[in-house]
């Protein structure tokens, strides 16, 4: 007779899969882009259960050490496991207490080789990460992806944004933008957004990194306009239909 | 209870294309710089062609995570290699470890396609072409990655590689010059451009010969 504690750790290959493989609660989209005096990310504060949306003050965006913010999309509880990693990971670089710190490049790196073996396990923790920073003048912005597909750009989007954002973003981002405009483009983004992603909510937070620290904002709602003539009486052209 | 099936996979396509030529003493190496997923673009200036030693370049498209794995995997192979030779690791050497590296994980493959390109131990023009698990040959010239079956009949046509059957053997490295290869290289890209949807934006291109390495770039359309 096998003792339980033998068996507690044996998969056999036709049982079903014990580990959870799809996201419950969810972030949508995370913007970000470079500019003059370092990057700026835009994510909303919305948690979706399913089609519910069930947490409005989710904080999408933190500060990882002295040098970059990491934006999440996905799955919550991953992205607050991932959180506890860098802990220990920083936690560890401050203990060196070498005057040297981890920057943006290097955090990449790390959260790439964590998305890709966790990939390689079969048990991925299911988030889209934007990670961005200044670390001696030097400007980065980079995203790795939930199977660890990872790249770097002057400008990110994860989810939704790579296709509603990062179009408008190639029209308009530039090199040396200044903060108000970097700010009045992701806003742009984020309203495009907020029109066209049902998982959106329009409760947001803007983080700014430079060479001096962080910033991010209190949250914030963006103004719309829903006072279009076709929105008046919508079944002007096709009575009966809604 | 019925087999749960994953609701992801954990391969993705990130496009692009490769190319190699090897000529009498000079090997061209080339991809173009996009990276997609599914009908997105990632990115337009992502470098799929990496330094793996002095006389060895490599080229590879397909999932760009397994790509990255296999180019630091082989990045630290050549690093102890060189600590424990000390010596550059020659093509034909990297290229039988490219070929184990790939079967190492035959049952959970690299989606990766590779063409190796460099010098010989003569000095002369050698490229590898791979499948995801390591079958590999060497050959006078070679294309990978998503624009492949538009660029290899091209280049068949253009130069006409003697079967590597007939005996005594021939010698598979084209007589044209490095400035008709690099060229030949541009048109094959032009052209693959057009009508492949995951290639594009910029094309990247790496010369390798007795004088060292050279890189240089060529705009593509970015549509």
């Amino acid at each position: 007779m096998e003792s339980i504690q033998a068996k507690q750790g044996l998969v056999g290959p036709n049982d079903p899969i014990q580990r959870t493989q799809l996201p419950y609660v969810t972030g949508t989209s995370v913007v970000a882009l470079k500019y003059k005096d370092g990057i700026l990310m835009a994510a909303d504060m919305g948690g979706s259960y399913g089609s519910t949306i069930r947490y409005k003050s989710v904080e999408r965006i933190k500060p990882i050490g002295k040098h970059s913010l990491l934006g999440a999309s996905g799955e919550i509880s991953d992205f607050q496991e991932l959180l506890r990693n860098l802990d220990e990971l920083i936690l560890y670089d401050n203990m060196w207490d070498d005057g040297n710190s981890l920057g943006p490049k290097e955090l990449h790196s790390y959260l790439t080789r964590v998305m890709y073996n966790r990939r390689n396990k079969f048990d991925p923790l299911w988030n889209s990460l934007v990670l961005g920073g200044v670390k001696n003048g030097q400007k980065y912005l980079g995203m790795v992806s939930m199977i660890g597909v990872n790249f770097e750009d002057s400008h990110v989007a994860t989810g939704f944004g790579n296709h509603l954002a990062r179009p408008i973003l190639r029209d308009e981002w530039h090199e040396n933008l200044s903060y108000e405009d970097g700010v009045k483009l992701l806003e742009k983004c984020m309203r495009v957004l907020l029109y066209r992603d049902r998982s959106a909510v329009n409760k947001l937070q803007i983080a700014k990194i430079t060479e001096e620290g962080t910033t991010i904002s209190q949250p914030y709602a963006l103004k719309t306009f829903w006072g279009f003539t076709a929105f008046q009486n919508p079944t002007a052209g096709a009575e009966g239909s809604w | 209870m019925t087999k749960q099936h994953p609701a992801w996979s954990p391969y993705d396509n990130n496009g692009g294309t490769c190319v190699a030529i090897a000529g009498a003493d000079y090997c061209v190496i080339a991809a173009d710089t996009r990276m997609s997923t599914g009908y997105s673009i990632l990115t337009r200036d992502y470098s799929k062609i990496c330094k793996l030693a002095d006389k060895c370049v490599m080229a590879s498209s397909g999932f760009q995570a397994d790509v990255k794995a296999l180019q630091k995997l082989l990045a630290a192979r050549h690093l102890i290699y060189q600590h424990q030779h000390n010596k550059q690791m020659s093509c034909p050497g990297m290229a039988q470890l490219l070929s184990n590296t790939l079967y190492y994980k035959r049952f959970f493959p690299y989606y990766s396609f590779n063409v190796l390109g460099g010098l010989d131990n003569e000095g002369k023009g050698c490229v590898y072409t791979y499948d995801a698990v390591g079958s590999y040959e060497r050959v006078g010239y070679s294309s990978q990655g998503s624009g492949s079956t538009l660029i290899m009949p091209f280049l068949d046509n253009q130069l006409k590689s003697p079967s590597p059957l007939l005996l005594p053997a021939q010698d598979a490295v084209t007589p044209l010059s490095e400035a008709e290869a690099v060229d030949l290289v541009k048109t094959c890209f032009a052209s693959a451009t057009e009508r492949d949807i995951y290639t594009g934006d910029k094309l990247e291109i790496v010369v390798l010969n007795k004088g060292g390495i050279h890189r240089e770039y060529m705009e593509l359309r970015k549509d």
